[in-house]
């Protein structure tokens, strides 16, 4: 690929929140490195995902038990199925480092999550740790703060 | 309509000796009296005094629904408080924790208390000259709770003044915490991580009943730690080593002789475990340099014997768990009926490596977090079970499983794992402590009351 663009960075977190919206979850997942991770902090400017408490801490082989579990005949919270919309903010450009191979940018959001007649709003700053990987944008990664981590919620069973 | 307030035999006719009444779960004058009786006759856990280290350092939780503050007064000592104003009724302390320096000071109009929630400065007190003040409760300052004990650092109390000592009413129950506490080199817990936070619209005894429910896992998460398995296996073929992960999840999908084997232990009062000769935990990976640490502190024959215990969930009744091999602790907090928060903490073990500490929290993300596929797939059987609840067909909830005649509440036993005695140990308890404080209304006056 070309040097990477601002526009480029942009686009991609776009796709992104539009692949889980539409439920493409294993186009989803291939947007990934393999040693990639998805992260949701549980404390405030948390530094350490092992020694600090997370909500979620996902390595590859955990977003995949995940997105499996959604379409298995008998995962019972996914009867009937959850869905999801994002909206985001215009992604702002954190870092573009070529020579590391380091791009990151940095997406306030707001987050509906829906499953029966329930409806829970999320909002919060999604961060992306962006590499090039054979040619492509891929999520070393992504890391979703809620503004209200520490709130008690019931099941958040899709990706932010 | 009130069926029973000041009417324990109705009470008691809501618990058979293997069914349980639906109003248990589902009636709102049952949960206020619950929180009028069953909350003040039982010892609560209150909180970890690691979390209070320091003089002035507090917490702020409740017990059942009263607002409570735990404290760390200037000698040292942790005192329990309601944590409201003897002025005009504000709470003293909002946030869920701090340090208050040497006094609370109230925001409204400034009376100030002691760190052990005595009286310490009234402002303009001279308004108070010639008045009947002194007479009142509230130059008492901040009330405490009935009675305070702190056991190896857990931190319970009992709001009634009198009733059961700890003692009697924990027992042999206590040695799940020790185990869990022993397992530091140093003989020292500190709870550490933020508390997991979990919202389930459902009767809080279904999540404590849930803890001794060896019958759901290979069922209910079939869907999460069944997926994990065989997820794992198309990984595996890949070569290394199975992660930490793995062996968390794929041990809830033991077959239904692995639970029967692993045993129920029940304890007078409620209290009880599972997992007596092993349990989920039991086949972790050893942690580089912890059976040293543990061998040099204890001696190899204790630190074996100290770690070869490896108890699944320990009820203490009536609302928390405790995971001794994982470090954890998970706090069921009623709040209305139908709606319950789940609390669950992670204790860091002193003087052992860091691993242990990241799998702890690991297993809390993986299994209790409203993040956790786990835990997703026992709230939905709770919701369910709150909404079925409410059918008129049935009115009674089974729990029958390996029902022994003549069965003795209040004895302690170690029974098959897939037993449903623990459940009905706690019903019996609840009954028990329900009615210990409540003045029966409907007795027919003088002799004419049943015994
Ligand atoms: S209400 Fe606390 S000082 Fe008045
Ligand atoms: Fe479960």
């Amino acid at each position: 690929m070309s040097a990477v663009t601002q526009d480029d960075l942009v686009r991609f977190v776009y796709r992104e929140a539009r692949l889980l919206d539409e439920m493409e979850f294993d186009q989803w997942l291939a947007l990934f490195t393999e040693d990639g991770h998805y992260w949701m902090p549980g404390e405030w400017r948390q530094t350490d995902p092992r020694l600090q408490a997370s909500l979620m801490y996902e390595d590859m082989l955990l977003l995949r038990i995940r997105v499996e579990r959604l379409s298995n005949a008998r995962t019972f919270s996914q009867k009937p199925r959850s869905r999801c919309q994002h909206v985001l903010q215009v992604p702002q450009v954190d870092e573009m480092d070529e020579a590391a191979n380091r791009y990151r940018t940095y997406t306030p959001f707001h987050y509906v999550e829906t499953r029966g007649d329930e409806k829970e709003w999320y909002a919060g700053w999604a961060r992306h740790e962006l590499a090039v990987v054979d040619g492509a944008l891929k999520i070393r990664l992504k890391r979703v703060d809620l503004v209200n981590f520490d709130a008690p919620f019931g099941n958040i069973q899709l990706f932010m | 309509m009130t069926r029973y307030r000041g009417n324990p035999q109705a009470i008691r006719d809501l618990i058979r000796p293997t069914e349980v009444h639906r109003d248990v779960y589902i009636d709102p004058e049952v949960f206020q009296l619950e929180m009028e009786h069953l909350f003040a006759n039982t010892w609560v856990y209150v909180g970890h005094a690691s979390q209070i280290p320091n003089p002035g350092d507090y917490v702020t939780t409740e017990i059942g629904r009263q607002p409570v503050l735990m404290s760390r007064h200037s000698d040292g000592t942790i005192h329990v408080l309601y944590n409201r104003c003897p002025h005009k009724g504000v709470k003293v302390a909002s946030e869920a924790c701090g340090n208050t320096g040497k006094f609370f000071r109230c925001p409204y109009h400034a009376w100030s208390f002691k760190t052990d929630g005595s009286l310490l400065a009234i402002p303009l007190k001279k308004g108070y000259e010639g008045t009947h003040l002194q007479e009142k409760e509230a130059v008492k300052g901040l009330a405490p709770v009935g009675g305070v004990h702190v056991y190896r650092d857990f931190v319970f109390a009992r709001l009634n003044p009198v009733g059961q000592s700890f003692e009697e009413f924990f027992g042999d129950a206590l040695s799940s915490i020790d185990n869990m506490v022993d397992r530091s080199p140093e003989g020292k817990l500190v709870l550490e991580g933020a508390p997991s936070r979990y919202m389930h619209p459902c009767n809080w005894k279904m999540l404590v009943e849930n803890q001794t429910d060896t019958c759901h896992p290979m069922v209910a998460h079939e869907s999460s730690a069944g997926t994990a398995v065989s997820v794992w296996e198309r990984e595996a073929a890949k070569g290394g080593r199975k992660p930490m992960a793995v062996e968390v999840y794929a041990p809830f999908m033991a077959p239904y002789e692995f639970f029967e084997k692993m045993g129920i232990r029940v304890w007078p009062n409620g209290h009880g475990h599972t997992g007596v000769t092993t349990s989920i935990h039991a086949d972790y990976s050893a942690v580089p340099g912890y059976m040293d640490q543990m061998v040099a502190a204890y001696g190899e024959e204790r630190a074996k014997r100290i770690l070869g215990e490896n108890r699944h969930n320990t009820v203490y009744f009536p609302n928390i768990m405790v995971k001794g091999p994982i470090q954890t602790l998970r706090l069921f907090k009623p709040i209305a009926a139908d709606k319950t928060l789940v609390e669950s903490y992670t204790f860091r073990l002193v003087g052992a490596p860091d691993m242990l500490f990241e799998r702890t929290l690991m297993y809390n993300r993986l299994i209790n977090a409203p993040t956790s596929i786990v835990g997703h797939d026992d709230l939905e059987m709770y919701e369910r079970a709150q909404l079925g609840l409410h059918s008129d067909g049935l009115e009674w909830v089974n729990v029958e499983r390996l029902y022994e005649d003549g069965e003795e509440p209040d004895a302690t036993a170690v029974i098959n794992g897939t037993s449903e005695r623990q459940m009905r140990n706690q019903f019996q308890a609840w009954a028990k402590f329900m009615t210990m404080s409540m003045d029966d209304a409907t007795a027919p006056a003088k002799s004419g009351a049943a015994a």
